[in-house]
């Protein structure tokens, strides 16, 4: 059994997940709740942010995001692969930044739209 | 320089009251904003979680900003950037100046204060010891990491457990540095559970409530802070110290409303909230003067800052054309309840309803929400579940309000089970 706290939504209900009863959440209020306890016991995933440099724009970095939720355990390296790229503005949000990231087929992709200056 | 509504602050709370000051029919509406892009504190923010409420989709703080920023485009609302506002006059003049116009004097007929919040510093808050450098406040590293490039430290301690604390003990860890230690002072955190969840049970980060940094020490950058666990009067008990070797804190120790203009005109603050007292259209106690988002009182969630400022823009808009003055019912704190945001309503005013935003007090189980007036109760809302650190929100329907005069009174009632 695990106790956990819902965050799908702001009542952040107390959950109770059951590994030994194939995932039965208990306490959730809503049916989110338990699907988010038992996805977060068996596969959990985040969307990751973070930056990248970018160059000619109003500041020097550009803010992306993962465009899917990607296995929690992968996170660090995801952000550790954008260490390396650079670019070059314009750039408008939803632009693709780095493709097919570690293999997961979610690519980072600009959150922000930055014009040349 | 005349314009009919001026908007201080093009942060979200700015964008939105001016979109809604338009749609509602105002024609002459200008924004001034100090920085050189709009967008204001969620630019900084690159983390997601916003607009849950209010687009129905999980956006970072930029694509939030972005998404006002289109709409604004499609108005004729005027823009100027890089402007600071340095004076407000009870007369609605605005001073400010800015490196194309210099220093101008504007005529508004009705203004709309949006300039969001600042953060609470170490001196505020009064640590002891040594006075070196790697201390910064949580939103100022914010700013450094995201938007410039650089993060501020490598072993890193964070004072307080709000919502930009925790987001940044995510986001230091994920650059390379090491989060020591969340250190809250009270027992609970004001931080959303969902941030706790994500941002430090995630990486490991231990959060220790109940506990302070009694002492920080280090000749030219921090080396070590002392952190102690305090007693119920939040006094460090002597004998509990812990050291950490560090070379960075972090204070996330709350926001306050940035007012300086608000005071200067003579409008009337609210100590419990820091920001100007409203009434049901966001209406300062200076008539044709309007205020919302974080300079009213601080939100956690900008979806809430869109809805408030929305409303403000339309009261505006409303404003030029009929005289909204009238009797007001104030309303009152009763158990629990921290403040109210509006504290005073003009019941003729109110169309349908009326939102009331409130913070409770402290930490509550199954409870309701009383609304009442001259003794009489008025409305009952059944709550699983409030905390300080969570805004609430209630509708007063008209129909409820009708006729009542004096003074309303809002409590909370423990329900034991
Ligand atoms: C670090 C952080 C993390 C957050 N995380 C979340 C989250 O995950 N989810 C969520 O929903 N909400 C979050 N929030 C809350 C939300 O972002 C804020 O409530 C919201 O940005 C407030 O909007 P505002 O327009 O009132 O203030 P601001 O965004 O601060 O905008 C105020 C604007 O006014 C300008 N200004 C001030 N004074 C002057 C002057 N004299 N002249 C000209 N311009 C002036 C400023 O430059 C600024 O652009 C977070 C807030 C912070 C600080
Ligand atoms: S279980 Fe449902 S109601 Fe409870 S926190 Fe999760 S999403 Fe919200």
């Amino acid at each position: 059994m695990t106790e956990l706290t819902c965050i799908v939504c702001p009542k952040g209900c107390r959950l109770k997940v059951d590994e030994e009863n194939g995932f039965a959440v208990t306490g959730a209020s809503c049916p989110r709740g338990t699907a988010y306890g038992k996805k977060e016991l068996t596969a959990p995933t985040r969307t990751v942010t973070s930056t990248v440099a970018i160059e000619g724009a109003l500041h020097s970095r550009l803010p992306v995001k993962t465009s899917q939720e990607i296995d929690r355990a992968l996170v660090k390296e995801a952000v550790a692969a954008l260490k390396n790229v650079q670019v070059k503005a314009p750039v408008s949000t939803g632009d693709v930044i780095l493709e097919n990231v570690l293999g997961t087929g979610t690519d980072f992709i600009a959150t922000k739209t930055m014009g040349r200056i | 320089m005349n314009y009919d509504i001026v908007v201080i602050g093009g942060g979200p709370a700015g964008l939105a009251a001016a979109v809604s000051a338009w749609d509602s029919g105002a024609r002459s509406v200008l924004i001034l904003e100090r920085d050189k892009e709009l967008g204001g504190i969620l630019n900084q923010c690159i983390h997601n979680g916003f607009g849950l409420h209010y687009f129905k989709e999980e956006l970072t703080g930029p694509e939030y900003a972005g998404r006002f920023i289109e709409l604004l485009q499609q108005t004729g609302v005027d823009v100027k950037l890089d402007t600071m506002v340095l004076h407000i006059t009870d007369k609605k003049e605005i001073h400010a100046v800015n490196t194309v116009d210099g220093y101008m004097i504007i005529h508004a007929k009705a203004i709309i204060l949006a300039m969001g919040c600042r953060e609470r510093t170490r001196g505020a808050i009064g640590i002891p010891g040594d006075r070196p450098a790697g201390i910064f406040t949580a939103g100022t590293a914010q700013r450094y990491v995201n938007m410039e490039g650089y993060l501020c430290g490598k072993r890193v301690v964070v004072l307080g457990s709000g919502d930009i604390g925790l987001i940044m003990a995510r986001r230091m860890t994920l650059e390379g540095a090491e989060v020591l230690a969340c250190v809250e002072l009270m027992p609970y955190s004001n931080g959303l559970n969902r941030n706790i969840v994500q941002c430090l049970n995630d990486y490991g980060i231990p959060l220790y409530l109940s506990h302070t940094i009694t002492k920080i020490e280090g000749k030219r950058r921090v080396e070590r802070v002392i952190v102690s666990k305090v007693d119920e009067n939040r006094r460090p008990i002597p004998g509990t110290e812990m050291e950490f070797n560090c070379d960075t804190v972090l204070l996330s120790v709350g926001l306050i409303p940035e007012n300086e203009l608000t005071r200067e005109a003579g409008i009337t603050i609210d100590p419990r909230t820091n920001g100007a007292v409203v009434f049901e259209n966001m209406e300062t106690s200076l008539s044709g003067v309007f205020a919302c988002g974080n300079v009213v009182h601080v939100h956690d969630l900008v979806d809430f800052v869109s809805a408030e400022s929305a409303k403000a823009g339309a009261s505006a808009a409303a404003y030029l054309s009929r005289n909204t003055d009238g009797p007001a019912v104030e309303v009152k704190n009763g158990n629990g309840i921290g403040y109210t945001v509006p504290q005073k309503l003009r019941l003729e005013n109110i169309e349908k309803f009326t939102e009331l935003y409130f913070r409770a007090r402290q930490v509550y189980g199954e409870s309701a929400l009383v609304l009442s007036c001259g003794g009489k109760e008025v409305l009952r809302l059944h709550r699983e579940r409030m905390a300080p650190g969570e805004m609430e929100k209630i509708i007063l329907p008209k129909a409820k309000l009708a006729g009542l005069t004096g003074e309303l009174t809002l409590s909370v009632e423990e329900e034991t089970l």
